[in-house]
């Protein structure tokens, strides 16, 4: 047995308790004392977590850590500190108005199982506001906004947390004579534990509903709700989970991607290229290989896309910008190149299209009917070219076939890119796109 | 050294560990998410920690608790988010707490348009909880300003004990250039002062209303309080109307009274120019364009670009504004900074914002339409 060294963790420091006569949260404040010096723990490495609400006062009277938040919400602020520092033990001490307001993170705490207790002080109402009622309002209970009778259904916290994964659940009344034994129980558990405990509001809801201590127990019968221990089904806890997760992990799962410039371009001025396509042709992922084959070169880039927010379907605009200064405004407003794939592209476009200049190229798939443009229209087979090698390389094949015709850096640095930083799989696919595209003017006439 | 082809999202997460962040709490919002997701690539495999809460107040409730045990805590959201970290930021002002809070912003109000980009947050982020106390706000105009700032934000952070806000925008956070991040001069490190060992810990001590208290980690040898409500120096509850004054004061001088030190900005000053655009963020790249544009025409005038949205760097402000009979203010909004502008001017200078919320960004043309700078 360890040697009592801390025969107290309450201070006196403050003067006596802040409670009303009579109310249940002095017996569940001299409950966790009474279990922490049954488990003397070093009171540095404890840390009571409270947030609003009557019980929310009692953390300065404990001589270890306190942290007092936001009405619901010290379960994240203990779960915060928890994973930061796992060698802290976190008790939250908070009511049952949190537990409403705060229903999602006891939901989620349970279910991830973070190695926090929670001691619910339960008095049935908002003690701190005139005796409202709060989720744990038993059926017909008087309050302050239930007058002739409350008619919601009470929440069985200890069964709700335990349907969302809790590994122990303990129900209690603050009269219990062996409380400081079973909040010490939950302490020593590896996982998230948690006490529901009963007790009186002598302020409101005692008065208001004339109970007396024994009906707590009768409350409980009344409401289907066992007193006890209401589960205990340990699993792992998620803060050494996770840890042991991240550490087979090892490292950082992504490359560096440097660009190692080694090619010559013959870009003299900022130069704008629109590619639009659709969802799911690759198009950003070819834009960003096209952009670092322009880094390659010596070029700075900007790549800026456009798509809806369901990924996977309707258009796929890419703005890329080449140069050789800095680049500022990162969008295009009279493009060199325009590059349509797809009929979402075209779509997404047509209103560009109709104001382009005739200093910019309009890349078209063949099989698309253009609207009246001045730009200089070029007919391209980029779907048929994209079938003999695999249709998802579509953007790969045009933007080569763009940079071939406009001379705008080596290809081989286009090539240089994708080997650099594609799978390999890939990288074989996009390089027959490049040689495809480049061919689809090499040796053409202009 | 290295060139790579990065987006603002991956460049706040590099700058973030580069600060030696070790803790990350999101959860996913177009168009932040891949801040997370860069985080939870990197973090981890430094010993530090990245998990999704269950909703932003658990993620910056996380980041909270987290912070007061000693790490270097960051969170990243956008503007429907931060409506709901706004409680929570206030106790990160009262508590004293050094936190990293990234807003990628996007097209509002509410739900807005996920994927397209704004700067519709500015005043939000300035008043964004209540109490109204002062905050800081950095923006950056591209992604290695956004390497640069997230890096500086956490200095902040850390040397003034409080939570540090990045306003950033879709246009930078998905938008990808050609960065050299390693080439970029930062500033040292800075750390939370921390309190000595052996002393009684008060853990909000100050004399001088704006200095900045020492710090100790829940977990370390000292107890720490930590309290969302009224409270003095040592973290007990107050209700003495003249502590309750002097905690204010305090909140409000360590910010205020550090203004020009927390200032950053390029300027580019023309001689005997009486135009001036005054820019923040991405439209800063517009307004540099429209600058050169309007000077190869023969228009005489500056630009400030203001990396330090608050505490307002009102003293390069007002030196800017000499001289100067007319300011242009181009914003992704309705006219928010201009407010913190028109303040600042004399009553002869005109005023003119250039705005537009259409979810596209402000083209130079546009600045110098509307600027009437033809």
């Amino acid at each position: 047995m360890t040697a009592i060294t801390h025969s107290t963790y309450l201070t006196d420091k403050v003067g006596p308790l802040p409670f009303c006569p009579g109310c249940g949260h002095d017996k569940v404040v001299k409950a966790l004392n009474e279990a922490l010096v049954r488990l003397q723990p070093d009171p540095t490495k404890v840390v009571i977590v409270t947030d609003i609400g009557c019980i929310g006062l009692a953390d300065r009277y404990f001589n270890t850590n306190a942290f007092h938040g936001l009405h619901g919400r010290s379960i994240t602020y203990a779960c915060g500190l928890k994973l930061a520092r796992p060698e802290l033990t976190v008790i939250v001490l908070k009511g049952d108005g949190g537990c409403g307001i705060g229903g999602t993170h006891l939901l989620n705490v349970a279910r991830r199982n973070i190695d926090i207790t929670l001691i619910v002080a339960n008095n049935f109402n908002y003690g701190m506001t005139g005796g409202q009622h709060s989720v744990t309002t038993p059926v017909e209970g008087i309050t302050a906004t239930t007058p002739i009778g409350n008619v919601e259904g009470a929440m069985d916290l200890c069964r709700t947390a335990a349907a969302a994964g809790a590994g122990w659940a303990y129900r209690a009344t603050g009269h219990d004579p062996d409380l400081g034994e079973r909040i010490a129980d939950a302490i020593r558990e590896p996982g998230f534990a948690m006490l529901d405990i009963w007790e009186m509001c002598t302020a409101y809801y005692q008065p208001r509903n004339k109970l007396k201590k024994k009906d707590l127990t009768n409350m409980m019968s009344l409401a289907n709700m066992d007193h006890g221990l209401i589960a205990h089904t340990p699993r792992p806890e998620y803060g050494v989970s996770i840890r042991k997760s991240w550490q087979s992990a090892k490292t950082s799962t992504k490359r560096r991607m440097i660009v190692k410039p080694q090619f010559k371009h013959t870009v003299t001025q900022q130069t704008g290229i629109i590619i639009a396509g659709s969802a799911g042709q690759k198009i950003r992922s070819a834009a960003s290989s096209f952009a670092q084959g322009a880094m390659f070169a010596g070029l700075k880039a900007t790549q800026k896309d456009d798509y809806p927010i369901t990924v996977m379907t309707g258009h796929s605009v890419t703005e890329i910008i080449v140069s050789p200064e800095a680049i500022d405004y990162t969008a295009i407003e009279s493009p060199d190149c325009f590059i349509i794939i797809s009929e979402d592209g075209l779509k997404k476009s047509r209103a560009r299209i109709a104001k382009l200049s005739d200093i910019c190229t309009l890349y078209v798939e063949q099989s698309l009917d253009l609207p009246e443009t001045r730009a200089k229209v070029v007919r391209l087979p980029l779907m048929q070219t994209a079938k003999k090698i695999d249709r998802l390389s579509v953007g790969t094949i045009a933007l080569a076939a763009v940079c071939t015709d406009r001379g705008l850096f080596p290809i081989e640095a286009l090539e240089a890119a994708v080997s650099a930083f594609q799978k390999q799989a890939i990288a074989e696919v996009n390089l027959m796109a490049i040689k495809a595209g480049e061919g689809l003017f090499f040796g053409i006439e202009k | 050294m290295g060139l790579e082809f990065l987006e603002g999202n991956e460049a706040i997460a590099r700058g973030a560990m580069k600060a030696n962040c070790n803790f990350f709490a999101g959860y996913p919002i177009t168009p932040a998410s891949t801040v997370f997701h860069y985080m939870l690539d990197l973090v981890p495999a430094t010993g530090g920690v990245a998990i999704q809460g269950e909703d932003e107040i658990a993620s910056i409730g996380f980041c909270l608790g987290a912070a007061m045990a000693g790490s270097k805590a960051m969170t990243a959201t956008s503007g429907p988010g931060l409506s709901l970290y706004s409680e929570n930021i206030g106790l990160a002002i009262i508590g004293e707490t050094p936190l990293v809070i990234v807003n990628v912003q996007r097209q509002g109000p509410a739900t807005g348009s996920a994927t397209k980009g704004a700067e519709g947050d500015i005043q939000f982020t300035r008043w964004c909880s209540s109490g109204g106390m002062p905050v800081i706000a950095l923006s950056p105009a591209s992604v290695e300003e956004a390497y640069e700032l997230t890096y500086v934000a956490f200095n902040l952070a850390e040397r003034f004990r409080v939570p540090v806000f990045l306003l950033t925008n879709k246009e930078i956070g998905l938008t990808r250039e050609s960065v050299d991040l390693d080439a970029i001069e930062l500033p040292p490190l800075v750390e939370r002062v921390r309190a000595e060992s052996g002393s009684e810990y008060r853990p909000h001590a100050f004399e001088q209303p704006g200095d900045v208290p020492t710090f100790s980690a829940f977990g370390d040898q000292h107890l720490a309080r930590y309290t969302t409500s009224t409270h003095d120096q040592d973290g007990y509850l107050t209700a003495s109307p003249q502590v309750t004054q002097e905690m204010i004061d305090h909140y409000t001088a360590k910010v205020n009274e550090a203004a020009d030190e927390i200032a950053l900005y390029t300027e580019d000053r023309e001689e005997g120019a009486e135009i001036l655009i005054i820019s923040y963020g991405i439209t800063s790249r517009s307004a540099a364009v429209a600058v050169r544009q309007a000077r190869a025409s023969g228009t005489c005038i500056s630009s400030l670009a203001l990396k330090t949205l608050y505490p307002v760097p009102e003293t390069i402000i007002r030196s800017a504004m000499k001289g100067v009979k007319k300011i242009i203010v181009p914003e992704m909004n309705m006219g928010q900074y201009i407010l913190d502008i028109q303040r600042l001017v004399l009553p002869e200078t005109s005023v003119i914002g250039v705005n537009k919320m259409d979810s596209t960004l402000i083209s130079p043309s546009e600045i110098l339409q509307q600027g009437d700078l033809l």
